[in-house]
């Protein structure tokens, strides 16, 4: 293995303390100002207006070439950008850390709207594997159907079929909420963590299996559950905030919600404890 | 905000043993669950309490509901009251002159309003590391 040498000139990172915390105790109380001034967004990004509206033929592009095309119309101030011929691209529209409108005019590939934070994204198309994986916040609407691993890992935001998904739907989810106008594949909601899926058609089997907690709505027939996953009491609070998830999704205003199937982790496979190992094996 | 004028503080009882063996609150015994933090993280928001600051924030991202903050809730740190910050992979806490409500949807309410604060201030550390580390 090579030599490395340690330089003693610390960066501001350093200095900071960001490359020597540990996993507890990591306040960052002497940043916080409650008098902050009101500012929505994030520092660095473009002032854009969703009145300003342009659009572009991606035909003859590289994803890598209509997406920089995108910054650049962003950076311009254009608050609602149609993109044209996407022609099943694969990773259009990914890492936009901006309030945008963003509209699509036909399919998208793999990995499409990825890593993004803020904007909102129409597709008049459908989408391949991976769609939003690792959306931060937003809302993405796809009008037709969608492949495999759709909302792979989000955190946040609003993600929603109108269509049918394949398997693996909200694979490793971390928070948000995905929405299904039509059916989904098997492993939906396959370890999830936290955040919620709502179905309003069937779900193939293993549904839910190894989620460690979130929540999934079914409004059709159940495949079978996964490991761990188990039926709960539809409360008249998840009853309001699905009415409310419907109609901002833009489908299943009528649906009688009241009739979903509410599926929870069981927490039997839950083992983080306070113990510590050695501990534990004490114990059993 | 309201803000405390005296800085009484609350006395939480700590509760101590593995997950599920404490006693049940009315909360867990509603929802048939254990809820195994110190907070309920799958608590939906009450929309009749958004703060106005809130309002403002969604207004001008142009979404309908509370989006990525439904995911937000006032949780703990040390013992004390704090939010988790996933830009920074951190917990900001409450600043202490801040009065906390008993129930924790107005909590979470204002921990949503001051994590918007804190991750759109010039102040945060990932401005700082942007600087330093940004490549395009």
């Amino acid at each position: 293995m090579a030599n490395l040498k340690t330089s003693d000139k610390k960066t501001k990172a350093q200095t900071m303390g960001l490359h020597s915390e540990v996993l507890t105790g990591k306040t960052q109380q002497k940043f916080f100002n409650p008098d902050e001034a009101e500012n929505f967004y994030y520092f660095g990004t473009y002032d854009v207006d969703f009145n300003k509206r342009t659009e572009i033929d991606v035909k003859n592009m590289e994803c890598r070439e209509a997406n920089k095309k995108i910054d650049d119309l962003m950076k311009e101030g254009f608050g609602t950008i149609v993109i044209r011929n996407p022609q099943g691209k694969h990773s259009l529209g990914v890492g936009i850390l901006n309030k945008l409108n963003l509209i699509f005019e036909g399919s998208l590939g793999y990995f499409g709207c990825g890593s993004m934070d803020g904007p909102i994204v129409r597709i008049n198309g459908r989408v391949g594997w991976s769609c939003a994986e690792n959306m931060m916040a937003g809302k993405v609407v796809i009008e037709k159907n969608a492949g495999s691993c759709f909302g792979a890992a989000i955190r946040g935001g609003d993600l929603i079929c109108k269509g049918s998904v394949g398997a693996r739907t909200g694979i490793d989810q971390k928070g948000g909420t995905i929405i299904i106008g039509g059916d989904a594949g098997a492993f939906t909601g396959f370890m999830m963590q936290r955040g919620r899926i709502i179905i309003l058609g069937d779900v193939g089997i293993n549904l839910g299996d190894s989620m460690y907690d979130g929540t999934i709505f079914v409004g059709g027939k159940i495949g079978s559950f996964g490991s761990d996953a188990v039926e709960s009491e539809l409360l008249d609070s998840d009853i309001d905030w699905l009415k409310r998830k419907l109609k901002v999704a833009e489908i299943g205003e009528n649906f009688d919600v009241s009739k979903m199937t509410k599926v929870v982790a069981g927490k039997k496979l839950w083992n983080y404890d306070a113990l510590e190992p050695t501990e534990k094996k004490g114990a059993i | 905000m309201a803000k405390a004028k005296n800085s009484k503080k609350s006395k939480s009882k700590e509760i101590k043993g593995q997950l599920g063996k404490k006693k049940a609150t009315a909360r867990e015994k509603m929802i048939g669950q254990t809820i195994g933090y110190r907070y309920d993280v799958n608590l939906l928001p009450d929309y009749s309490r958004l703060t106005p600051f809130l309002k403002k924030y969604i207004e001008a991202m142009g979404w309908d509901d509370l989006n990525w903050l439904e995911d937000v809730h006032m949780g703990y740190e040390e013992d004390r009251p704090a939010v988790f910050d996933r830009n920074a992979n951190g917990w900001v806490t409450i600043p202490s002159k801040i009065k906390l409500p008993n129930n924790q949807q107005d909590r979470d309410m204002i921990a949503r309003e001051l994590l918007v604060k804190f991750q759109m201030s010039p102040n945060h550390p990932l401005v700082d590391l942007k600087k330093a580390y940004l490549k395009f």
